[in-house]
């Protein structure tokens, strides 16, 4: 008669089994290789190894297979194997302006140093279901890409547009951080505090979920916010990652990441303090991910409205509101807890309900005798 | 009090219950505050191999501080005793002393204590139960104490009431 | 078995001495939230990681480990729980509350009172007892700082004006030595008086909120309340339909769709280990001997 929630080990491994089964789909079909994914599911691998963390293409490429390709899951698995790692070092802050640059454009200047260079963008493609790609072998792009279109030859320095912008004194200086002889903020060893500094802002923007800023960015468009942005510039390309090791004293290069840089341009009044002048929105994410970089940079800007002057008014400038809640692996598995079993807790309300209706019927009984 | 049964040979004057505490609780995230009578070379170079601690060269920047001779120690307060706000960014102080059951008796109440217990930490500083009492009332800022001993240890948080 | 390629209970040294330290500060400042470097652990947040994180940071081989959910030994989280501990620290685990060393809980607290000695470790999902009032940790930290608990009494009130009894029945506020607010996790209130002056160490672990606080032994826990509205606990008409517990925190069964119910333990050692001692409810007479 009385079915417990016993047996809760079976039913966990019976689970597991029935999700191996699930993930392989029909095993008439060739499984995906953890190689195909990081080649043919690269902007994908890029957003998980962005949310998670951790820069390891092939790292990332399994996860998104063991997640069935759910890319919340899959920086969930990345956060976790992350925590298992040593920290061994930290890196000597990246050079952007001395990026291997794939892609390159700004939307302020018609030319610019260096030039605009599209690269691969989904940006004028006609939104087409391209059938031929729904067979083998007609994917296209099995010849090599044209040189056209290419970016400048590496380590040819490519000057950094709001860096132009700077000389003339019509951008705000990058100011350093107050602490900037500490080293940076690292969320992940010591937990957010507010008021956040932007270092530990960046960061937590960096590593938030690309939907939940997308939303923000598009709401301080929409007047929740008072941004006026221009996309000085966006590049995507390789850069060096270098460590300097105490007993050299120089740096060594030490392997090389793509990110995608994001640099907007905003108007700002000015203040009595300060004459009028541009500010800055900053995005840098790992790989190749501009809608997260852009948000990212427009975020960015939103949350400075303290340090500006500005009233925060709007949900995108509200930093215990954004910080808190843009991280997917916290959100998630909060939103999903409730999946667990609550029984105690619903008891103990069905008790108080219970009481709570016997007394607000009990009156109007005794009226209706 | 709790005695450990751990095989430690820290250089002197470490007692091995000074030793295991501070590997248990020190590393790179935590400068440490050496007193006058442990800061030598040995203990120095052992603490920075086996905890990789940061050394403070003033008390008052310490998270932790090592006192091999308690009875010279500065007064308590020089010590960080957290914020309103934030009342655990503060110090917490291990205190080696020769004995910890043959010295002048406090009485010890408070969380942690079922009624009250003498307490006999022997060699800690002239009026050094006095400056703990007047922290009482800055609670819940103050200092948390480590004490020390061959291979025991005794600990009176911040929370304890001492009188005597 | 131990799983090879990590650590003893998976976190590495480093991290259990930053959890270490912060729960010594959570002990010496009874009921006060530790912030502290909250890892992502291999299960969800909201999961118990901030339990799970407490109790990798003082398990040793030698611990004897229980696990339980909603009081319960067997309900699924508190089985991969107690699993990844098996895996993680090959440590022994059991289901008897006394012969345990520490106890991770969700939702509960057992029965069986704990000893001196015993650690009892809470997931919180919400470690901040205003956070209904007051969205903002910037303001919530002050009003901590200050000891500006009024509003919290004025939402009890209200309750007492409204309903005239105080509404709330789990995650229960109370008031740790006299001098921080504290959120008990959401047990029922029916669990709040076991707190109050317990010989065990009661640790609470948050971990998507990053915050440790602690409960040391023998301090005294009060849950809030008015002169005229004084705090009292749940109670049951029914008994546990297995082994007639008057006095335990009953978990209701439907037994079918036509109003059918009864009523069982909550606390499946506490209900197990009164049947091996012969006691019976309802539903075993009615069944007769030999079936259970």
């Amino acid at each position: 008669m009385y079915v417990a929630v016993k047996g809760g080990e079976k039913a966990i491994e019976a689970s597991h089994s029935l999700l191996d089964s699930a993930r392989r789909g029909d095993p008439s079909v060739p499984e995906l290789s953890t190689r195909q994914i990081s080649e043919q599911l690269s902007l994908a691998v890029d957003r998980v190894m962005a949310e998670g963390s951790l820069y390891d293409r092939e790292l990332a490429a399994l996860a998104i297979k063991q997640a069935q390709g759910d890319l919340i899951e899959a920086v969930f698995l990345l956060r976790a194997y992350r925590t298992t790692l040593p920290r061994l070092g930290n890196s000597e802050p990246i050079d952007t302006g001395r990026m291997a640059i794939q892609r390159r454009i700004s939307a302020t200047f018609k030319d610019i140093p260096g030039g605009q260079i599209l690269g691969p963008t989904y940006d004028y493609t006609h939104r087409l279901l391209d059938f031929r790609l729904a067979g083998e072998g007609g994917s296209g792009g099995e010849g090599s890409a044209p040189e056209e279109g290419r970016g400048p030859p590496p380590d040819e320095a490519v000057p950094r547009i709001v860096d132009l912008l700077g000389r003339e004194g019509l951008i705000e200086e990058e100011a350093a951080s107050e602490t900037a002889e500490a080293p940076p903020a690292d969320i992940t060893r010591e937990p957010l505090r507010f008021p956040a500094d932007r270092d530990a802002r960046l960061q937590a923007l960096a590593r938030g979920d690309e939907g939940f800023l997308l939303a923000l960015g598009y709401s301080s468009q929409r007047g929740f916010s008072n941004n006026h942005p221009f996309a000085g510039e966006i590049r995507y390309g390789a850069v060096a990652v270098e460590i300097m090791p105490e007993e050299l004293g120089f740096a060594v290069e030490i392997g090389e990441i793509e990110v995608t840089e994001v640099q907007m341009v905003n108007q700002f009044k000015g203040s009595s303090a300060a004459p009028p002048q541009f500010t800055r929105g900053y995005g840098l994410v790992f790989g190749h991910q501009e809608r997260k970089a852009m948000s990212m940079a427009l975020v960015d800007r939103a949350l400075r409205c303290r340090e500006l002057d500005e009233a925060a008014v709007a949900p995108a400038q509200d930093e215990e509101f954004v910080l808190y809640h843009s991280d997917n692996v916290e959100a998630s598995g909060f939103v999903q807890h409730l999946k667990l079993p609550h029984y105690v807790d619903f008891q103990s309300e069905l008790e108080l309900l219970r009481k709570l209706r016997a007394e607000f019927e009990a009156p109007s009984a005794e009226a209706a005798e | 009090m709790h005695d450990i049964a751990v095989e430690l040979a820290p250089p002197a004057p470490l007692d091995p219950a000074t030793a295991a505490a501070c590997l248990t609780l020190l590393d790179f995230e935590t400068p440490v505050w050496l007193d006058t009578a442990a800061d030598s070379d040995e203990v120095r170079a052992w603490l920075r191999f086996h905890c990789g601690c940061p050394l403070a060269a003033d008390a008052g920047a310490a998270r932790f501080a090592v006192l091999a001779a308690p009875a010279a120690m500065p007064a308590l307060a020089c010590f960080q005793l957290g914020s309103e706000a934030y009342p655990d960014e503060s110090a917490t102080l291990i205190a080696q002393v020769a004995s910890l059951e043959t010295g002048e008796a406090v009485a010890l109440s408070g969380p942690g204590i079922e009624e009250r217990r003498d307490f006999r930490p022997a060699g800690v500083a002239e009026g050094f139960w006095k400056q703990r009492r007047e922290l009482e009332a800055l609670f819940p800022q103050g200092v948390d104490l480590v004490f020390a001993s061959g291979a025991s240890l005794a600990a009176v948080p911040r929370s304890t009431q001492v009188r005597f | 078995m131990v799983e090879d390629g990590y650590n003893f209970a998976y976190l590495d040294e480093q991290t259990k001495r930053m959890i270490r330290r912060a729960i010594l500060k959570a002990v010496a400042i009874p009921g006060y939230q530790v912030p502290f470097g909250s890892r992502e652990m291999p299960l969800p947040f909201g999961w118990g990681t901030g339990g799970i994180q407490v109790t990798a940071s003082i398990i040793g081989p030698d611990d004897t480990l229980k696990v339980i959910d909603q009081g319960a030994d067997d309900t699924v989280n508190a089985v991969s729980i107690r699993k990844f501990f098996a895996r993680t620290a090959g440590v022994e685990t059991t289901e008897r509350t006394e012969a345990a060393t520490i106890v991770q809980t969700r939702h509960r607290i057992p029965e069986t009172p704990l000893g001196a000695g015993q650690i009892l470790v809470y997931q919180v999902p919400i470690p901040e007892p205003l956070r209904w009032l007051e969205p903002r940790e910037t303001e919530t930290r002050k009003m901590h700082a200050l000891q500006e608990y009024g509003p919290m009494h004025v939402r009890l009130y209200e309750d007492i004006a409204h309903f005239g009894h105080i509404a709330t029945s789990y995650d229960y506020p109370v008031r740790v030595n006299g001098r921080y607010l504290m959120r008990p996790s959401p047990i029922p209130k029916f669990d709040n008086p076991k707190m109050d002056r317990s010989p065990a160490l009661q640790l609470f672990g948050a971990g998507r909120e990053k915050r440790i606080y602690a409960i040391p032994p023998h301090t005294e826990v009060r849950s809030l309340d008015f002169d005229d509205h004084p705090f009292e606990v749940q109670k049951w008409a029914d008994v546990c339909a297995f082994c007639g517990s008057g006095d335990s925190f009953l978990d209701e069964i439907v037994t079918d769709d036509r109003g059918g119910r009864m009523f069982v333990c909550s606390d499946t050692d506490y209900c197990s280990r009164r049947r091996e001692a012969g006691c019976t409810g309802p539903a075993m007479q009615a069944a007769g001997p030999g079936e259970a």
